[in-house]
């Protein structure tokens, strides 16, 4: 097999370049069942990550964000619907310091018995798997991601 | 998995943004057929014109530098093109300046310059761009620290495991031994992976010096991508 091109960080100047006219929306045209979700990226202090890149996706669905000064990220999209197992979207994270991009996945909080028996899921340390569930805060979803220390996000190798 | 990898590290402390933003656990493996032949994201909503693939063509006037055309074939991990894949580039301008309002580095901007393009790769998975090469420019990861000329570089490819973010270089750079970036690839290999090659026979003679780049995405299966 032919080696893999390296991966290298997305840096901090990709603001001007890589979103586009309505790039948080999951899907084109309006859905009656979308969904906000929010999060901000932070670092192994805490800090705000102001230029992450999350890239969220799911079948037909697919959303851009760059974080802004306070990390924070947000996009619309639907509950996928899967035929097994717990939906969930897939979450790509990019930002300067990133040498490659790390792959995590965000469920969704009213999914709790679909949750408890999800084969991914249960591959996870049950004391981490609070991170990858999305918390309901009123009319939105809220979703972080916490690149290092307390509370790290867990992430995937692919 | 390929029998050769290689990836840089998460923590690289010689770049010192890596030191509170690489994660501290191992990853969560997942098993290969879980996830492998997951279907990438649908990158369709992204647009896609024609003249995103020509840098020097998308102001009034043409931009100042030394212009150039960056060519290659995108392929899986068994040399299979990679067909109507998305590629995203973006640059600094000739004098080592990013239009982004993030860089303040004191070169000029030039009003006839943006630094980015986009491309869909055709039947034989090849791309190709026509713009300016990028200046080096300083940055303040230590004191002197300069990075070579480069072109940022986004490809999808057909499955979640292929999306790939990098680096082109410019053979002959000599910032290219002192840059903790590139440096981050433990196999000196696997650094020259990034590194173009002059290539005279995408040169367009009283035109444009051409450059070669070949990229391998992650993954053997062909599956079709969307468009």
């Amino acid at each position: 097999m032919t080696a893999p091109t390296p991966s290298q960080t997305v840096g901090p100047f990709f603001g001007f370049a890589l979103p586009f006219a309505n790039d948080a929306k999951a899907s084109a045209g309006e859905s009656p069942d979308a969904i906000r979700v929010e999060g901000q990226v932070l670092d192994g202090t805490g800090d705000p990550v102001g230029d992450a890149l999350i890239e969220a996706s799911q079948g037909d669905q697919f959303a851009r964000c760059r974080t802004d000064g306070e990390g924070a990220f947000h996009f619309t999209v639907r509950k996928p619907v899967v035929s097994n197992g717990a939906p969930y979207l897939n979450i790509t994270v990019f930002a300067r310091g990133l040498l490659r991009h790390l792959h995590t996945r965000m469920y969704f909080p009213d999914e709790d018995g679909a949750n408890r028996v999800d084969r991914v899921l249960a591959l996870v340390d049950e004391s981490r798997r609070h991170t990858l569930i999305a918390r309901r805060d009123g009319a939105i979803l809220r979703f972080d991601v916490r690149l290092q220390g307390e509370g790290e996000t867990v992430f995937f190798a692919l | 998995m390929n029998d050769v990898d290689y990836e840089p590290p998460y923590l690289h402390p010689d770049y010192r943004s890596t030191e509170l933003r690489a994660p501290k656990h191992e990853p969560v493996r997942l098993p290969d057929e879980w996830f492998h032949d997951a279907p990438g994201p649908v990158f369709g909503r992204i647009p896609v014109r024609d003249e995103d693939a020509d840098l020097t063509r998308q102001h009034r006037g043409e931009p100042l530098g030394e212009r150039i055309i960056i060519t290659g074939r995108v392929l899986d991990s068994d040399a299979q093109p990679v067909r109507k894949t998305l590629v995203e580039v973006w640059q600094a301008n000739a004098a080592g300046r990013y239009v982004d309002s993030a860089d303040d580095h004191a070169a000029p901007l030039d009003p006839n310059f943006t630094g980015a393009g986009r491309a869909l790769t055709d039947q034989d998975g090849f791309y190709r761009f026509v713009t300016v090469k990028p200046g080096a420019y300083p940055w303040r990861n230590h004191l002197n620290a300069w990075r070579p000329a480069h072109v940022h570089f986004s490809l999808f490819g057909p499955s979640l495991a292929s999306r790939l973010v990098t680096q082109m270089y410019f053979p002959g750079d000599p910032l290219i031994p002192l840059d903790p970036i590139l440096s981050s690839i433990p196999d000196p290999r696997g650094r020259e992976l990034l590194i173009a090659r002059l290539d005279l026979d995408t040169t367009v003679p009283e035109w444009a010096l051409g450059y070669r780049w070949d990229i391998v995405l992650r993954g053997s299966r062909a599956t079709p991508t969307e468009a």
